[in-house]
Order: C-alpha cells, then sequence, then structure tokens
C-alpha cells in the first residue's frame, strides 16, 4: 500500500514538472503573488525546456567522463600492478574533495574561457570522488571465498574482474554514481555564474532582479529533477541487486 | 643489480619535465588587465637561481623515480616544495621593472604542475607512512607556518595575487572574518540543533523518516536559489518583528547566507547522531542498563561518547562543504572569500580570483586535516569502551 503511495507522488511529482516545463505560463497564478506589479512571473529571457536540457546535457557529460575514470582508477589501483597507488588515490580523493566548487570554476575559466567547459571540469572533479570510493569499497570488500573459488575454476585477472568483481560491485558502484549525480545536479547551478546555460540562470537573473518567482521555478525544477532521478536510479540499483542476488544495500 | 623504478615516481619525473621545460614559468603582464606573455624558467630566474632551481628540481625528480626510503621521498618533496616557494618570489622580484608598479608577474602553468608534482609526492610520502594523528597535524601546522613566514617575509610581496591584496588588506580580512563566522557560526548552530534533533529522532521511532525525508530533500534545492529564497522571509522577519533588525536579521547579505547553510548543515549531523546511536551494540545497552544507570545517564556517559566518531565524521562533512558553500553568500551580499572570486570573474582579472579562491581552499583543507586527526583520535576511545 506504502509503495503505491510513492508511485503516485512520485508519477504527479513528474507529471507536474513537465507540465512546468512544456507549458510554463499555465502556472503563472501560482508565481504571481511572488513578483511585484509589472514583473514577469515566469522566466522569459529563455525556454524553460531547453535550459533544462541543457543542465541535463552538462551534467550527464561530466558524471560519464567521470565514472569511466573514476572505475578505471579504482580497478587500477586494486589489481596487483597498481597497488603502489593506492594509498595515495585514497588520499588524492580525500584532498579533492576540500576543494570548493566556486573555487574550481573560477580557477578554470582562466585556463578554458567562460562557458560550458569550466562548469563540466568542477563537475567531473566533484563526480569522481563518491564514484572512485565506492567502487574501491566494492572491490576490496568482496567475499574472500568467492574471489578464491573464481580462481579455483580456473579464471584469469581478467576474467575475475569481469565477470566476478565488478558484478559483485555493481550495485556499490551505481550508488556511488547516484551521489555524484544529484551533487551534479545541484553544482551545476553555480557553473551561470561563469555563463554556462544551465537551470542556475533563471536563479541569477532572478537574484538579480530580484524576482522571487524566478528564484523560487529554477530552484524547483533542479530540486524535482533531483528527486526524480535519485528515484530512478535507486530503482536500477535495487534490480540489479536482486539480479545479483545480494541483499539490497542502501 | 637492477634499478627498479617507482611507477609513481615515473609519472611524477614526468611531470617535472613537463613543468620545468615546456610550460611557462611566470607570467608577466604590463599592467592588470592586458593578456600575458609566458617566460620560461630560465627567462624568469637570474642564471645562478635558474641553475641553482634546476638542479634540485632534476634530483628531487631522480630521487622520486628510485625506490628510496619513504621518509627520504617526503625530505626531498619539501625541499622541492620550498625550493619553488622561494624561486617564484625572486622570479618576480627578477621580472619586474625597478620602480615599475603596474607591471604584474604570476606563477605560470609550469609552476603549478611542478607544485602539484611535489604535492603528490609528498602526499604519497605521507600516505605510506601513515603517521598517527598528532604527526599530521605538526606536519600542518609547520607548512601554514612556513607560508606565513614567507608571506611576512615579503619574498613574495612582488607576485601579483599579493598586489592585489595589498591593495585591500582591510576588506580581506574583514571578509575572511565573515568567510569563518559564517561557515564555523553555521556549523554551530547545526550542531545544537541538529544533536537533541538526532537524539529525538532516535527515540521517537516515528519521527525519523519523516524529519529525514524533510533534512533530504532541503538538500536538493541548489544552493544560489536556497540562499536566494530566504532573502524574501529573512526581510519580511526583519520588519514585522520587533528586534529582529537590531539583531542584524536582514533580507539580503549574512542573514539569509547563514540561515541556508545551517539548513545544509542539519542532514548530516542528525542523520549521523542517528546512525552513530543506532550502532551502539545493544549489549553495552543492556550492561548500562543493568547496572542502574537512567536514561540520561545512559545518554551521556554511553551512548553519546561511542557516537562521537560517526557524529565528527558529520561536522567535518559539514565545516568542509560550508566552508566551500559560503563563497556563495557573495552573490547575495553576505561577504566572505566569495566577494573577490565573483568581482575577479566580473573584472577578468584572474590574480583576484585566486585571492579568493586559495584561502578558501586552504581553509577548507585545514578544516579537514584537523577534523580527520580528532576523529582518529577519538577512534581509539571507541574500541576500548567497546571491549569493555
Amino acid at each position: 500500500m506504502r509503495i503505491s503511495a510513492a508511485a503516485i507522488l512520485r508519477g504527479s511529482t513528474l507529471a507536474v514538472l513537465v507540465a512546468f516545463l512544456v507549458a510554463p505560463h499555465g502556472f503563472e497564478p501560482v508565481f504571481r503573488p511572488l513578483v511585484q506589479d509589472n514583473a514577469p512571473a515566469i522566466y522569459s529571457q529563455g525556454d524553460l525546456l531547453m535550459l533544462t536540457l541543457l543542465h541535463l546535457r552538462t551534467v550527464a557529460l561530466a558524471t560519464a567522463g567521470a565514472t569511466v575514470v573514476a572505475m578505471a582508477m579504482a580497478i587500477l589501483a586494486t589489481r596487483p600492478a597498481g597497488a603502489e597507488f593506492l594509498p595515495l588515490s585514497r588520499s588524492l580523493a580525500n584532498i579533492g574533495q576540500t576543494f570548493p566548487p566556486v573555487a574550481v570554476l573560477a580557477l578554470a575559466v582562466p585556463v578554458l574561457g567562460f562557458g560550458e567547459k569550466p562548469t563540466l571540469i568542477a563537475l567531473f572533479l566533484y563526480g569522481l570522488l563518491p564514484i572512485f570510493e565506492n567502487t574501491l569499497t566494492g572491490l576490496t570488500t568482496l567475499p574472500p571465498a568467492v574471489i578464491e573459488a573464481a580462481r579455483g575454476a580456473g579464471m584469469t585477472g581478467r576474467q575475475r574482474l569481469w565477470r566476478v568483481e565488478l558484478p559483485l560491485a555493481l550495485p556499490l558502484i551505481l550508488a556511488g554514481i547516484r551521489l555524484s549525480v544529484v551533487i551534479s545536479l545541484a553544482t551545476a547551478t553555480i557553473g551561470s555564474t561563469v555563463a554556462a546555460k544551465t537551470l542556475g540562470e533563471i536563479i541569477i537573473a532572478g537574484l538579480q532582479s530580484n524576482n522571487m518567482a524566478f528564484v523560487l521555478q529554477g530552484g524547483l525544477i533542479v530540486g524535482m529533477l533531483a528527486i526524480l532521478i535519485y528515484d530512478g536510479l535507486s530503482a536500477i540499483e535495487r534490480q540489479v541487486a536482486r539480479r545479483a542476488g545480494l541483499p539490497t544495500r542502501a | 643489480m637492477t634499478i627498479r623504478i617507482d611507477k609513481l615516481g615515473a609519472v611524477i619525473a614526468l611531470m617535472v619535465a613537463y613543468g620545468g621545460l615546456v610550460a611557462p614559468f611566470a607570467i608577466f603582464r604590463a599592467n592588470r588587465i592586458v593578456p600575458g606573455e609566458a617566460r620560461s624558467l630560465i627567462e624568469a630566474l637570474p642564471p645562478a637561481a635558474a641553475a641553482g632551481l634546476a638542479i634540485v628540481l632534476a634530483a628531487v625528480a631522480c630521487m622520486a623515480l628510485l625506490r628510496l626510503p619513504v621518509s627520504l621521498r617526503l625530505a626531498a618533496a619539501g625541499l622541492a616544495l620550498c625550493a619553488l616557494a622561494v624561486s617564484i618570489g625572486l622570479s618576480a622580484r627578477f621580472l619586474t621593472p625597478d620602480g615599475d608598479s603596474y607591471a604584474r608577474v604570476a606563477p605560470g602553468s609550469g609552476v603549478w604542475i611542478l607544485l602539484s608534482a611535489f604535492a603528490l609526492l609528498a602526499a604519497d610520502a605521507i600516505a605510506r607512512l601513515g603517521p598517527p594523528p598528532w604527526i599530521r597535524l605538526l606536519l600542518l601546522a609547520a607548512v601554514l607556518a612556513a607560508v606565513g613566514a614567507v608571506l611576512l617575509s615579503g619574498l613574495w610581496d612582488n607576485l601579483s595575487i599579493l598586489k592585489e591584496y595589498a591593495g585591500r588588506a582591510d576588506v580581506f580580512w574583514q571578509e575572511a572574518g565573515k568567510h569563518v563566522t559564517l561557515a564555523l557560526g553555521s556549523l554551530l548552530a547545526a550542531v545544537v540543533a541538529g544533536l537533541p534533533l538526532g537524539i529525538l529522532c532516535h527515540r521517537v521511532k516515528r519521527l525519523r523518516a519523516g524529519v529525514l525525508n524533510v533534512l533530504n530533500l532541503i538538500q536538493t534545492i541548489p544552493s544560489i536559489a536556497l540562499f536566494g529564497l530566504l532573502i524574501a522571509p529573512l526581510g519580511w522577519i526583519a520588519v514585522h518583528v520587533p528586534g529582529a533588525y537590531a539583531l542584524g536579521i536582514r533580507g539580503i547579505g549574512a542573514a539569509p547566507a547563514f540561515v541556508a547553510l545551517f539548513l545544509y548543515s542539519l542532514l548530516p549531523v542528525t542523520a549521523n547522531t542517528v546512525a552513530g546511536l543506532a550502532g551502539v551494540a545493544r549489549e553495552v545497552n543492556e550492561a548500562a542498563r543493568g547496572v542502574g544507570m537512567t536514561g540520561t545517564q545512559r545518554l551521556l556517559r554511553i551512548e553519546l561518547p561511542l557516537a562521537t566518531p560517526v557524529i565528527l565524521t558529520a561536522i567535518r562533512i559539514v565545516l568542509v562543504q560550508n566552508i566551500g558553500l559560503a563563497t556563495i553568500a557573495a552573490l547575495i551580499g553576505g561577504g566572505g572569500f566569495g566577494v573577490f572570486v565573483f568581482q575577479g570573474i566580473g573584472q577578468m582579472a584572474m590574480d583576484l580570483v585566486l585571492l579568493g579562491a586559495l584561502p578558501t581552499v586552504v581553509l577548507a583543507f585545514a578544516a579537514a586535516v584537523i577534523l580527520d586527526a580528532a576523529i582518529e583520535m577519538k577512534a581509539p576511545v571507541f574500541n576500548r569502551n567497546k571491549i569493555a
């Protein structure tokens, strides 16, 4: 009973979000009380749907890059050949988290110029850490008996990695990706301070013209996207974990 | 005898070769806004200093390649970092024409690459040595003291970032104070509110899911939106609640930034308090009950001390995150180092951006090191209690 209630909530969140993105002016009465007399209540300097898609594209690109690099690093660090890099990569992942996103963005501007690129770099760096950490945990906490069995069955190192270790670590890796996506969705809005086309543009326009309706719109769209994507990825994780015959991990 | 090459050392040697030979060592500008001209290591330093630095760089790169004792590698990395710090100051002095107050000299990408290479070497050595927490604190203090000493000595005074600082020294320390107050104050408020809330959620199971879900929802609101959304309600409070204005509550400025940081901090503190209390072994609680402890006594003497490492982990997350997020306060007039970052972006003056960004990174990094050490120092107590 509870599951269906959650499903209804999720479905209606999605419906409201899509309706708002496709026909924002239908929601004007909702935002009207937040603005002064003649100010527009709905963001008008750009297409909301387009900005949302660009926002999602930026997050997707950065997360895809982060996933590939972080997994490669974690796999390398857990192989015998890369064992030397393990302590360093752990402390690097830790240090990386102390760099504030605004600082990363601002420092990337002189090298990459204004626009989407510094945002991509900042999101990529931020996305690396959760995925790397979770992949590392997933690969280093496998039951030794399973690895021994795989070795006993005559599997080579590569076969063990692809057929045993990665499938077993997959739910944890996915959890890392989910965390990374949710952080990126919110952080991408800061990219608009360096002229990236993201939903942050709406919020910043609102801050500059003292238009609370804009700020709320931008914030709500990003928040709803984050909730829906978080839910969707959690569902995929449960599916994968069930298929792998593992107890579901949060 | 075969010489075994260190794999990380190979990466570092490559970085040193590229940073030292290919990438520009310094960037010279005739004034603050014209495009810079690159200067290689040889052009950027007096001949003797250039030769000296080149020898140090080459020697340390070779030491990184060989499998030497780890403490020796750490010392080598330290030596190279010191040599670089001195050289970049010398280079700024050397490149600035006498009496020219418009010329700007900034470290080039080569310096940043060299610094990262040796920082990597040092980080690797420290990670392999695995020093106890108090040694790490001592190392941090030594590094900060060294940087402070160089700053005070005036060696770096000709660098463009310090010229930006010289023009606004008063404002810098004002904003620094605001930044730290925002980050620490909101953390303190979050602990004062989140700890009891976590305890309540632990005791009253029905509340738990609801409270944590609400706090989770807040996390999904992007920071700039949350900062902005608080302007209206706080502005209303400032006008309509007697005494609020006198307390410094305004629609724009530090108040909405403080509240936003507080709201973001609540989830980690509350959730980790719940997790920490839930992690206390049932046998321990039973034993405490058996010796006749009341609920409050158990909470204060058994449960909270055992949950401390988990709660401290939350405080680490929150503090590092708040130091970073406080930069965004500048967008709504809340002050902090973000003021320089956004001014710099607006004026395309990257030295000004650095003046805001570097102290933020240093603060966040120092906070992380200090709290990591604190968590580790607390952990043995945790284990002792667990055994007892």
